[in-house]
């Protein structure tokens, strides 16, 4: 790493950082401090405009370093990841994007709430989105102070701690000042910013090998050193009965978890109408797709042009595979083009932690303000208190996720956003489904089907080798290792829709028709909605 | 409105005769749930969703279970370096594209405008009966 790399990633990264101020200054100048105005952008937003803005707010830095990562260190293994993480999709459009659009104003728990006894309801739900959106949050604060290790070129303890610091007070400001509208914007340059930039890596790529897909998996697989078992699965998840259920239990959370994610779904809700959330979700759908077909490329470019030895002695956990191929596809270390690729690659991956963080923090504000503040404060909170109230949130919520970043900075990035993937598909998901769906559904239900997945979803993780038990958990020293899974999903997402049955089933209160027969009619036409 | 430009097939109206009838929105809500044309929209969705959902959910969950206990298999080679395993891959991908232009296409031609009518009958039956709570 020489010193024209930071300087040049840095000037990059800086312009990001002033052109998304401006933009949050720009929108908060001519903001009226509407709740409608501060969670959903005014629900003015186009189609094509939210769904740049939903495969922003989905490509984290997760994706983009750590797919590409996985891939060139355990070939295909990687590539199982991606194909979850798309195929979630259909849950969204088919059963959630729409419907949920049509029923609820600004977070899950409207649509759920909709039916039920409102209070029980909206501080479970409430618990849970924040519980999934700071799981979620500590990932990319982690990410973020590894990426700033790389790009400075020390690991020096100072270096990380000032980088998570100083991302979580730029996520606060964006989100206090510039609520909804301005998160959208920051997520659409950052969408078009990375898209751009895998884009062109790609090329790169595919030059390198005269177009000649498969000639770059035989010299991936080649230089791998496994041969030709770098192109099937087993690599990671092939050793034992335990890995391949951790496997199949990470897959399950990948592909349950997306409907589940509250800053996905809140992003529904700034668009006009129900036909307008499913284009937007086309929209994402056509763009995550794309950028992970690209994904795949370079992973596996990275394989046969850096090699897995040089990415695993840059990182261990190969978060550095893209930045590594960046460098030597402009050139090499000493050279103008690789300087200028790598830098540029460090500025992408850097705006996309902070649009992600951003983004993901708007929505858990949300479910402080709008759910939790609002039911535990037992009155109705006037709209004008309500905002004030979620720009509070906003802060403390960074606060608290700058805290756990630091906290958390030596653990394991993919395992944070599997473990908050669990957390939404056994929680959340049971919960709206049902709603939506099920006629006799009742407010004890749905607080089961809540806690029902959260706490045994929680539990199992502090039972399992993660925490302790074994040389990379969290506390090495100790066993108190009953679990085998590394993630819980497999357990805990049948759990969380057992306990919602058992909750309906058991419990003495009616089903209320009327209501129920609104929010159907509400989900499937439209009428009524804000 | 409708953005297609194909004729949205008809269904019938959901308003019925409401002058005179007592009662809040709730009956309304349950009125309209019951007519025929909020049941022919409600099955049109289901009858593409219900199947829908199981064929991708079985597809991707067959594919992980595969590719997990199954490795063997999954190595066969196809075209050089291209095994079953590359080819089931983007095989899932090229699904989920289908199955997002199946399901807009679906939504657009055969739900859109059924449930745009009923929108607005349904907001005009509620605010008549607001109206005359007044």
């Amino acid at each position: 790493m020489t010193g024209n790399h930071q300087t040049l990633a840095l000037l990059l990264f800086s312009a990001f950082v002033a052109v998304t101020l401006a933009i949050t200054t720009w929108v908060s100048r001519n903001r009226h401090g509407s709740a409608e105005e501060f969670y959903a952008g005014g629900r003015l937003f186009s189609p094509m405009e939210n769904g740049f803005a939903i495969a922003g707010d989905y490509m984290s830095a997760a994706s983009f370093l750590g797919v590409t990562g996985l891939i060139a260190l355990f070939g295909y293994d990687g590539l199982l990841y991606v194909v979850g993480f798309l195929v979630a999709w259909l849950v969204v459009l088919f059963l959630v994007a729409e419907l949920v659009r049509n029923c609820g104003r600004f977070t899950i728990a409207d649509v759920v709430a909709a039916r039920m006894s409102e209070r029980p309801v909206r501080i479970a739900m409430g618990t849970s989105s924040v519980t999934v959106s700071v799981l979620y949050l500590v990932a990319q604060m982690v990410g973020a102070g590894s990426l700033v290790a790389l790009l400075v070129g020390s690991t020096s303890e100072v270096a990380r701690t000032w980088a998570v610091i100083g991302v979580g007070a730029l996520m606060v400001i964006y989100v206090s000042m510039g609520g909804m509208r301005a998160t959208t914007w920051i997520q659409i340059v950052k969408a078009v910013l990375l898209l751009a930039g895998a884009m062109a890596l790609t090329v790169l790529v595919l030059l390198r090998f005269h177009g000649d897909f498969d000639q770059l998996l035989r010299a991936a697989a080649q230089r791998s050193g496994h041969g030709d078992a770098f192109l099937v699965p087993g690599l990671k998840y092939g050793g034992d009965w335990t890995a391949r259920f951790d496997f199949i239990s990470l897959g399950l959370a990948l592909v349950l978890g997306t409907a589940g994610l509250p800053h996905i779904l809140s992003r529904f809700y700034t668009v006009p109408t129900a036909r307008a959330a499913r284009r937007s979700a086309v929209w994402s759908i056509g763009l995550i797709g794309s950028f992970y077909l690209m994904t795949i490329v370079l992973g596996f470019g990275a394989a046969a042009i850096v090699g897995p030895e040089a990415v695993r002695r840059s990182n261990a956990a190969g978060n550095t595979a893209v930045p590594l191929l960046a460098l030597d596809l402009g050139g090499g270390a000493d050279s103008t083009g690789g300087t200028v690729l790598f830098a540029f690659v460090a500025a992408i991956a850097f705006a996309t932690i902070l649009a992600v963080v951003a983004g993901i923090t708007l929505a858990s504000s949300a479910s402080v303000a709008h759910d939790l503040y609002a039911s535990l404060r037992r009155r109705h909170a006037k709209p004008r208190s309500e905002v004030a109230v979620a720009r509070m949130a906003a802060v403390g919520i960074g606060v608290v996720a700058i805290a756990l970043g630091l906290l958390a900075r030596d653990l394991n990035v993919a395992f944070l956003v599997g473990l908050a993937f669990a957390v939404a598909a056994s929680a959340n998901l049971p919960a709206l489904l049902y709603s939506l769906f099920w006629r006799s559904f009742t407010t004890r239900g749905a607080v089961w089907a809540v806690y029902g997945g959260l706490v045994p979803a929680l539990v199992l993780v502090v039972l399992s080798p993660v925490v302790s038990g074994s040389p990379t958990s969290l506390f090495p020293g100790v066993d108190f290792q009953y679990f085998p899974l590394q993630n819980p999903g497999l357990v805990s997402i049948p759990l969380g829709f057992l306990a919602g049955w058992l909750g309906t089933v058991t419990s003495a209160e009616p089903p209320d028709e009327a209501r129920h027969a609104e929010t159907e009619v509400r989900s499937l036409t439209g009428a009524g909605a804000v | 409105m409708d953005g297609t430009g194909a004729p949205a097939p008809v269904v019938p109206p959901a308003r019925r005769e409401h002058e005179g009838r007592s009662g809040g929105a709730a009956d309304v809500y349950l009125e309209v749930q019951r007519s025929a044309a909020f049941q022919e929209v409600r099955s049109r969705y289901r009858r593409f969703v219900v199947p829908g959902v199981a064929v991708f959910f079985t597809w991707y969950v067959g594919y992980v279970v595969t590719a997990t206990t199954a490795p063997a298999l999954m190595a066969r080679p196809v075209a050089g370096a291209v095994n079953v395993a590359m080819l089931a891959g983007l095989g899932q991908f090229l699904t989920t594209f289908l199955f997002t232009w199946a399901y807009a296409r679906h939504a657009r031609l055969r739900r859109d405008r059924a449930a745009l009518d009923l929108r607005w009958d349904t907001q005009e039956l509620t605010r008549s009966v607001r109206g005359g709570e007044r």
